[in-house]
């Protein structure tokens, strides 16, 4: 069963916010504790729905695997691709070092 | 507009007219309202006046020849930036343009401006825009609906002669209803994605905001149709219209027509919980319907309170993922860094910077609910419940050409005046069913609410199976909106 809306605490919602890459400060995460509670609470509502045996619908469409013709045609430039990146070095986008000095 | 259209071609007027009367509009009230986030002035003038050039060549000029249009900023321009009012990207360049941009550009219309919304089309007032709110021509104190807020405004303002938004659980219908505009949520599927910034990838849809039924048809008409750059658009090009209604005077004579009586069905459970003023429009609609031939069928629709909770598991769990994009990389808002922080804190920092609250609740939650332990619990069970929703809507479909009832429960509410997230979302209560089962929905004005010395708007909705756009847009929309729809001239609001 779903847990109810007084089960979300605050390790909870920083572990969440974790997962979302999001930093925020304390009050922060008490206000969206509080209101993720309270939005969680009205959406407990689908457990009183009877589901069994109902296929899980992810799609209004019940399309798959469309394939495109395999032909080659106009892509943007690397000009046009890097001209919105906050931080380059060339042809290259710039990011904090990932790995360590010598692990490399 | 078809009309404005077709003497534009004829020459009988210019589009650079239709152009500075725009920018008129939008120099005296766009810095009290707030519709657009960019006005493309200089770009609009010479683009109408290529136009109008061409037009005295003796050149093919396009259905849309010269029309003025707004697109919404979650739509990508390569003119300007595409900032889906967010901080994340108020500098973002779109280096390509969105499918539905190429095509009514190639349809011969000029882009005005970008609109506002609210942050990432999340929100149903337009509050939640990083650059402030937009204001409700009909009374500056309240909200204009969201999340294609700009866009209603701008039509209603008389700012262009049509815009375009997007619609994930209301955001072109709401603001519709909202501004007294006609909105239109085509089915999933017929309009292309590609070019607007995701939000719920199995719910949205770009749609067209116009003053009439026609113009809704005509705007249709240009933008849907199969795209290879987005796998989810199916249907073909010509659906929509007849193609020589959209190059003529597109009467509803030419509209496609049917012999067979139009069944209208009003699911009771549309009719708990409204404003007076509200109940009273449907039940005028009621009469009027009656009046003109039209066979109501009550239906029974128990899963449409169910909606609001699927909806709010559903979409920000693709929200969520769409959204893991933003993380400061490539584009959009990077925070800036201590010597010790790690990519880690990069993308954190960044989003943390770049996102409003109601963004981040947004992800919070779809986060939550796809969490490892909670999925079946939420996720699984949500999409049953949408297979269940989507059933039941088949079930009255096969009792009725169209349901109808309000489009939201109240007119507009004040700025300010609904601060509880909950309490927003169930706004949209009408609209976001539509978006969970893809089926199409239009939004007609339907009266008016006089409210102390002002007068505001309300909308009734009709909702079609998926791809009877056509019959809705056509023959069954224009019944209705002969019906119920007031004779006022928008931009008379301001």
């Amino acid at each position: 069963m779903a847990p109810t809306a007084a089960d979300l605490t605050a390790e909870e919602v920083a572990h969440v916010a974790k997962l979302a890459r999001l930093c925020l400060d304390p009050d922060r995460l008490e206000a969206y504790r509080a209101q993720l509670s309270s939005i969680l609470g009205h959406i407990a509502s689908l457990k009183s729905v009877d589901v069994s045996g109902v296929e899980p619908m992810a799609h209004p469409l019940s399309i798959s695997n469309q394939l495109a013709d395999d032909v080659p045609g106009p892509t943007l430039s690397l000009e046009q691709v890097l001209m919105n990146a906050p931080a380059r070095e060339g042809a290259f986008i710039a990011v904090p070092k990932v790995l360590d000095e010598g692990s490399a | 507009m078809v009309a404005l259209a077709a003497q534009v071609r004829r020459g009988a007027i210019k589009s650079r007219q239709m152009v500075e009367s725009c920018l008129a509009r939008i120099s005296a009230h766009d810095k009290s309202l707030h519709c657009f986030n960019q006005v493309f002035a200089d770009e609009a003038r010479a683009e109408a006046d290529a136009i109008d050039r061409r037009i005295a060549r003796g050149e093919e000029a396009g259905v849309l020849a010269g029309i003025p249009i707004a697109i919404k900023d979650n739509l990508a321009t390569r003119l300007g930036r595409t900032t889906c009012s967010s901080k994340f990207l108020a500098e973002y360049r779109s280096p390509f343009d969105a499918t539905v941009i190429e095509r009514i550009i190639a349809a011969g219309a000029i882009v005005i401006g970008k609109t506002n919304l609210d942050e990432f089309a999340m929100g149903s007032s337009t509050e939640n825009s990083a650059f402030g709110p937009t204001l409700n021509p009909w009374d500056p104190e309240r909200v204009p609906g969201g999340s294609s807020g700009g866009s209603a405004a701008a039509v209603a303002a008389g700012m262009c002669i049509a815009a375009l938004g997007s619609d994930t659980g209301g955001s072109i219908r709401q603001p519709a209803a909202f501004c007294g505009c006609v909105g239109f949520k085509p089915s999933y599927g017929r309009v292309s994605r590609f070019g607007l910034v995701a939000f719920g990838s199995s719910l949205d849809q770009v749609g067209p905001l116009t003053r009439t039924l026609r113009d809704a048809a005509l705007l249709t008409h240009v933008i849907a149709g199969a795209d290879h750059r987005d796998s989810t658009c199916v249907n073909q090009p010509s659906d929509i219209l007849p193609s020589s209604a959209t190059l003529g005077e597109l009467t509803a004579a030419q509209l496609p027509s049917s012999n067979r009586r139009v069944r209208i069905g009003i699911p009771r459970q549309y009719r708990a919980g409204n404003s007076p003023a509200v109940d009273a429009a449907l039940a005028r609609a009621v009469e009027a319907l009656t009046e003109c031939g039209c066979e109501l069928v009550e239906v029974d629709l128990p899963m449409t309170a169910q909606g609001i909770s699927t909806y709010y598991v559903i979409a920000p769990a693709e929200a969520c993922a769409n959204l893991a994009r933003f993380d400061g990389v490539r584009y959009g808002r990077r925070a800036s860094l201590g010597a010790t922080d790690s990519l880690f804190d990069l993308y954190a920092k960044s989003r943390s910077e770049g996102f409003g609250p109601e963004v981040q609740r947004r992800i919070m939650l779809g986060t939550y609910a796809l969490s490892s332990g909670y999925y079946d619990a939420f996720y699984k069970r949500a999409l049953q419940v949408r297979r269940l929703i989507k059933q039941e809507y088949d079930a009255a479909f096969a009792r009725c050409d169209a349901l109808l009832g309000p489009t939201t429960p109240t007119s507009a509410f004040l700025l300010g005046g609904c601060t509880d997230p909950l309490a927003m979302y169930m706004c949209d209560v009408y609209t976001v069913n539509t978006n969970i089962a893809g089926i199409c929905a239009l939004s007609l004005p339907a009266g008016f609410q006089k409210l102390g010395d002002r007068t505001l708007p309300i909308g009734l909705q009709l909702q079609s199976q998926a791809f009877a756009d056509r019959d809705l847009l056509g023959v069954v929309g224009s019944i209705v909106e002969r019906a119920i729809s007031p004779a006022f001239a928008l931009a008379s609001c301001i």
